[in-house]
């Protein structure tokens, strides 16, 4: 369905990921040095995940085929605009994040997060940015979140699901802690490093395959951060499940509630269901969400059982949806100024601050 | 939360097929003589060769008595699972079943790295469960364990077993070297459709070369116990946009102890993204959740116990309730019992297809 | 509500537990160093027979990593799928609300005072020297 009012947060957009080129000038002298004359800056950093010329990886009528396609200009005209939206958080999904030199890789993540910094949030006041890191070198992730914080724009710390290690383990807690005592939620997106293979039973065949598994990868990181008592050690922290498909959630609690019943000795800092938990911690964008239908959609929303996870997201450029129906049809109605505006608002406490001016008030309900 | 537990008016009372018994080794050396001499020797001197650390032990280990009810242990000694009588008088006779399937998974030569032992150790397994167990006990019916990595052996396993009634599947890990869609693995489904059997995929503890999410491993059972599902659900989605179905439109698959509330939202999914990846698949000529549908048995154990039991009975409507098949799991610790299981009220009907009729006719039991 | 006589106290030293039958039910008697529990010998759960459970403590953390054990000898574990019950109450530690075993009164006494009543005796010859366990049905 299209969306009730103007007003909106799209919670996962995806600015088309810079060249190298483009990001030179956000390198310093060392890296611009290597990244030249090794030529890696001829080299694409297209991600297995997202294959460009692939439908999933953006809609045709959002494609590149014009001029400006990617473009600052077509964004606020198909998304800001086309949405009316009152706030856009911006994911850069740059395949930096794969490379083995962690120093490499933290060095092109700083110039992403700088040009994110220049390009877009310096020249549109509706958008908001994530800090992307690569998790695998954790001091330098908290390093860049620390460099980032003070600039409130900033509302997330962006990392892949599929990465060196499942997210719950205690080694990433620095990560957390940084996020947690400066406001910032933690948004976990589709897309893997490919260290290992997608599945738990190998390299699948085809794209579609590595897709639909991304949906399995996103559930075993979120027993992993139940498992391992990342929100007993950080009760403020929320993590936000960006393009997981929604769906999956509610056999997910079922299967750990049940087991957790039985293994609860082995991991005594789970002191509540992991469903309670989850309702309280982990929220999920809305795009895609699987259900292929508004009863599916319904069914979902009634077993998960909370109106406070779902953040409505267009996942703009990616292929998710036809037209102007953004919203999965079967979503109550009651829930939607909470899926398109307030829980957001409850996610991300730097948004909040930032719509208590009067503007969030213009968001008006037209239906 | 999980279902409040009202105590059920109507025991459980029909005869019922149980879909998941684990009959196991009453010593180490169990296996011997079913073994040629050369191998004899082999499997004293090295063991098996399996892709993990520990030579015999699992890397997670389970919470209950390594794995097992804590109630199964033999009053004549040896593991869990081993005596005849203890599983006679512990399970089939007080819940009346009428057959039970084997599920072979110890040693069983599924996982094993070497292929022609792994050829040897099928063999060996699958004589010794019709020698100790099924000769023994007419109500219990074996499955042929395969050495799956090695399409050529396993097909030859397969083609000796057979024509014997007393198998009545085909058994291969849900922890595969690659994902079962992947052409590699077609001879043995020709095989299953030529002898008309279905293939039980059931979990391992063991891995096939891969850790047991996309991130690396998890650090607590609680976490490896949940893959259970992952597995299932990843080989699912492998068997059906691999074409399997296309190829071998008279293949069945039953998905044993890897949940099913997960089908609908993975069906979901793969229909729902279906149009955009469409040409990357071009030998799928029908949606993916009608494969799905049309080629998939689940068991029950361990059944999903939501907080509001109307959830589940809504998945099953998805599914079909002439797709549930029974399963107790015996003797492992999450063991299904037959009048406590099913947290919801069912019609005479269904109860009879869950319990007894979906199973003989999927295995052709008589 | 009736008092039973379970059985002599002879039968159920510490550490030892056992299986008796009252009016028809099977009770599940324990005693943990000199504390007496009567329960129901069956999972509201999956219908284990609960005598067979682990007695244990009860596992409790501040945190990630940080692991002690409390209450050792309060907590009875499931011999099939490990859930845990307070012997006490009978509560299920996760879900003290609607998971219970349930459990019975039950008490050490002299025969002496037992041949005054009132009790039922269920064909158990009680004489006044032995003491026995009483459950409360």
């Amino acid at each position: 369905m299209r969306l009730p009012f103007a007003g909106a947060i799209d919670c996962d957009f995806h600015p088309a990921a810079p060249g190298m080129p483009q990001l030179l000038p956000y390198l310093d002298e060392y890296w611009r040095e290597q990244i030249c004359n090794r030529a890696i800056d001829r080299m694409s950093f297209a991600m297995m995940s997202y294959p460009p010329n692939a439908p999933i990886s953006a809609r045709a009528d959002w494609r590149a085929a014009t001029e400006g396609a990617g473009s600052l200009a077509q964004v606020r005209a198909q998304l800001l605009d086309g949405f009316g939206l009152k706030f856009a958080i911006a994911n850069v999904i740059h395949g930096c994040v794969a490379l083995h030199n962690d120093d490499m890789a933290a060095a092109i993540c700083r110039a992403v997060n700088e040009w994110l910094r220049a390009e877009w949030l310096d020249r549109e006041p509706r958008l908001r940015g994530s800090i992307l890191v690569g998790p695998q070198d954790v001091s330098q992730a908290v390093a860049e979140i620390e460099r980032l914080a003070p600039d409130r724009r900033f509302v997330q710390v962006l990392m892949l699901v599929m990465g060196e290690k499942l997210l719950g383990r205690r080694e990433f807690f620095p990560i957390y802690e940084a996020a947690e005592r400066h406001g910032l939620a933690i948004g976990v997106h589709a897309g893997s490093t490919y260290r290992y293979a997608p599945t738990i039973v190998g390299w699948p065949v085809y794209q579609f395959e590595d897709y639909v598994a991304q949906a399995q990868a996103f559930a075993n990181q979120t027993v992993s951060l139940i498992a391992e008592g990342v929100f007993r050690r950080f009760p403020r922290l929320k993590v936000v499940l960006l393009e997981s498909g929604v769906s999956w959630l509610p056999m997910t609690m079922w299967r750990t509630d049940k087991t957790w019943r039985g293994a609860r000795s082995e991991v005594p800092w789970v002191d509540r269901w992991p469903s309670e938990i989850i309702r309280e911690h982990i929220r999920l964008s809305t795009q895609p969400f699987d259900a292929t239908d508004a009863t599916a959609v319904a069914q979902t929303v009634d077993r998960i059982g909370s109106e406070e996870v779902l953040l409505f997201s267009t996942d703009y450029p990616h292929a998710q949806f036809v037209g102007e129906e953004a919203l999965p049809d079967g979503l109550p109605h009651e829930m939607l100024r909470k899926v398109l505006v307030e829980n957001a608002l409850a996610t991300y406490p730097r948004l909040a601050q930032d719509a208590a001016t009067p503007a969030i008030a213009d968001a008006k309900e037209d239906v | 939360m999980n279902a409040p537990f009202v105590e059920q008016k109507a025991r459980q009372t029909l005869t019922i097929v149980d879909c998941d018994i684990h009959p196991a080794h009453r010593t180490p050396d169990e296996l011997l003589p079913y073994l040629e001499p050369h191998w004899r020797e082999h499997y004293q001197t090295y063991g098996v060769h399996v892709r993990q650390a520990l030579s015999s032990a699992l890397m997670v280990p389970r919470m209950m008595a390594g794995g097992m009810r804590s109630d199964t242990l033999p009053e004549r000694g040896g593991p869990a699972g081993s005596d005849l009588g203890m599983l006679q008088k512990q399970h089939l006779d007080p819940v009346n079943v009428e057959f039970g399937l084997l599920m072979a998974l110890s040693k069983g030569g599924m996982e094993e790295r070497n292929p022609a032992f792994a050829a040897a150790m099928s063999r060996a397994t699958n004589d010794w469960q019709v020698d100790r167990w099924v000769r023994q006990e007419p109500r219990l019916r074996a499955g042929i364990v395969v050495p799956q990595e090695f399409p050529e052996a396993a097909v030859a396993e397969i083609e000796r077993c057979a024509g014997d009634r007393r198998y009545v599947q085909i058994m291969i890990s849900s922890r595969p070297s690659d994902p079962l869609g992947h052409p590699r693995y077609w001879p043995i489904y020709e095989a299953a459709e030529r002898a008309g059997l279905p293939i039980g995929l059931h979990p391992v503890g063991y891995n096939g070369g891969h850790p047991s999410t996309g991130s690396g491993w998890p650090t607590f059972y609680l976490q490896e116990h949940y893959v259970f599902t992952a597995c299932m659900e990843a080989l699912a989605t492998s068997l059906i946009v691999g074409g399997v179905f296309e190829r071998f439109p008279n293949l069945k698959f039953v998905m044993v102890e890897g949940g099913f509330a997960w089908a609908p939202a993975l069906a979901w999914r793969l229909d729902g993204h279906f149009e955009k990846f469409r040409k990357e698949v071009p030998h799928l000529k029908r949606r993916p959740s009608e494969y799905l549908r049309e080629h998939f048995w689940w068991t029950t154990q361990p059944i999903e116990e939501p907080e509001q039991s109307r959830h589940l009975v809504e998945i099953i409507d998805w599914i079909g309730w002439d797709r549930l098949l029974y399963s107790s799991d015996y003797p492992h610790w999450d063991y299904d019992n037959p009048s406590f299981a099913f947290k919801f009220p069912m019609t005479e009907e269904q109860r009879r297809k869950i319990f007894r009729d979906n199973a003989f006719a999927l295995y052709r039991l008589a | 509500m009736s008092r039973h006589v379970a059985c002599t106290a002879a039968e159920l030293p510490p550490g030892a537990r056992k299986v008796v039958e009252v009016e028809g039910r099977e009770i599940a008697l324990f005693n943990v160093e000199g504390r007496l529990h009567a329960l129901l010998n069956r999972c509201p759960h999956g219908g284990a027979a609960i005598c067979a459970g682990v007695i244990t403590g009860l596992a409790q953390s501040d945190g990630p990593g940080d692991y002690r054990m409390e209450r050792r000898g309060e907590f009875l574990r499931c011999p099939w799928h490990g859930w845990e019950f307070d012997m006490a109450t009978g509560q299920s530690w996760c879900d003290p609300r609607r998971t219970k075993l349930r459990n019975f009164e039950v008490s050490l006494e002299a025969g002496a005072d037992l041949v005054r009543g009132p009790y039922v005796a269920e064909r158990y010859p009680v004489t006044v020297e032995d003491a026995y366990v009483v459950v409360e049905l």
